[in-house]
């Protein structure tokens, strides 16, 4: 059980850490900027937030140089093995759950991060989106069998 | 564009990339939130690095909001959720759980949300995950554009 050993946990916490505190500094837990970037109707006024993008981008940047890395390692440092996806099919599943995906990150402004970020400020109503959203994703696995969940589970 | 705080946004970015790095070269996982939370259901197998993965995030949301009073949200705690759009005559708490329903299945079937896909699934040149990010991207702007909300 390499998964409940103190430096794989400790890696879990510190993985954590930085990303609550990355998602509170870049203020992407106020709902309200994020859905200013996701306002595209607003470029011509001059009253678009490209935040956003600046955001994500030096994280994506960031985590490549990390896969690069492990790509010359059998293992990480805590594991046996690099839990990556080895499904890569592009199917309806994952075109239709980014679809719903989008609608409701749009209709709220904040995505699964954010969400439980919130817990620590516990602003009106959170609670109830978080809720749902578990309602959700349980509802959600009913949709998906169950060798593709462990498949593709083994990873996220 | 007052309110656009490039600095800011690349060193909050920097921490959420610096995140998934360690989770991945220390641990080999996806540091994909949709997942972390969905699975902490049955029948989950690994839920006690979930947890301590996901009180770290809130802890550590509290604390830089204490300690960091002149960066970011400069000490300013979201107290509310954007309210639903006028003249849908959706109460917010509905719209809320509408939104919340939607992104809780949604990320189960395709898989992950901004952070699985958007981050670590894009650094690691997944094709699905280029997808998803285009599509969940895409609709998310229609969304806004379609409902007012802002």
């Amino acid at each position: 059980m390499a998964n409940l050993k103190l430096p794989y946990l400790t890696t879990a916490a510190l993985s954590g850490g930085l990303f609550g505190a990355g998602l509170y500094v870049s203020q992407m837990v106020d709902a309200t900027k994020v859905l200013r970037f996701l306002d595209v109707t607003a470029i011509p006024s001059g009253g678009w937030d490209p935040s956003l993008a600046f955001v994500i981008v030096p994280a994506i940047v960031i985590m490549f140089i990390a896969v690069r890395i492990s790509r010359r390692r059998q293992a990480p440092l805590f594991d046996l093995a690099f839990h990556e996806p080895e499904y890569d099919r592009i199917d309806r599943r994952l075109v239709g759950g980014a679809v719903l995906f989008g609608i409701g990150w749009g209709m709220a402004g904040i995505c699964p991060g954010p969400a439980i970020s919130l817990i620590a400020f516990m602003p009106d109503d959170l609670w109830i989106f978080l809720l749902t959203m578990l309602i959700g994703s349980y509802a959600g696995s009913l949709f998906v069998p169950s060798g593709h969940a462990r498949r593709l589970a083994d990873a996220k | 564009m007052e309110s656009f705080t490039p600095l800011t946004a690349a060193l909050g970015g920097c921490l959420i990339g610096l995140a998934s790095a360690v989770l991945w070269l220390g641990n080999g996982r996806i540091a994909g939130i949709s997942g972390i939370f969905g699975q902490l259901l049955p029948p989950a197998q690994t839920v006690v690095w979930r947890l301590v993965f996901l009180l770290a995030m809130v802890a550590a949301a509290f604390l830089a909001a204490r300690l960091l009073p002149s960066i970011g949200m400069g000490g300013d705690v979201p107290a509310t959720l954007v309210p639903a759009p006028t003249g849908w005559g959706i109460p917010t708490p509905v719209w809320l759980a509408i939104a919340g329903l939607l992104t809780g299945i949604g990320t189960k079937i395709g898989n992950g949300c901004t952070s699985g896909h958007g981050v670590c699934g894009l650094a690691r040149l997944s094709r699905r995950s280029m997808v998803a990010v285009a599509v969940f991207f895409a609709v998310a702007m229609l969304t806004v554009a379609v409902t007012g909300i802002v």
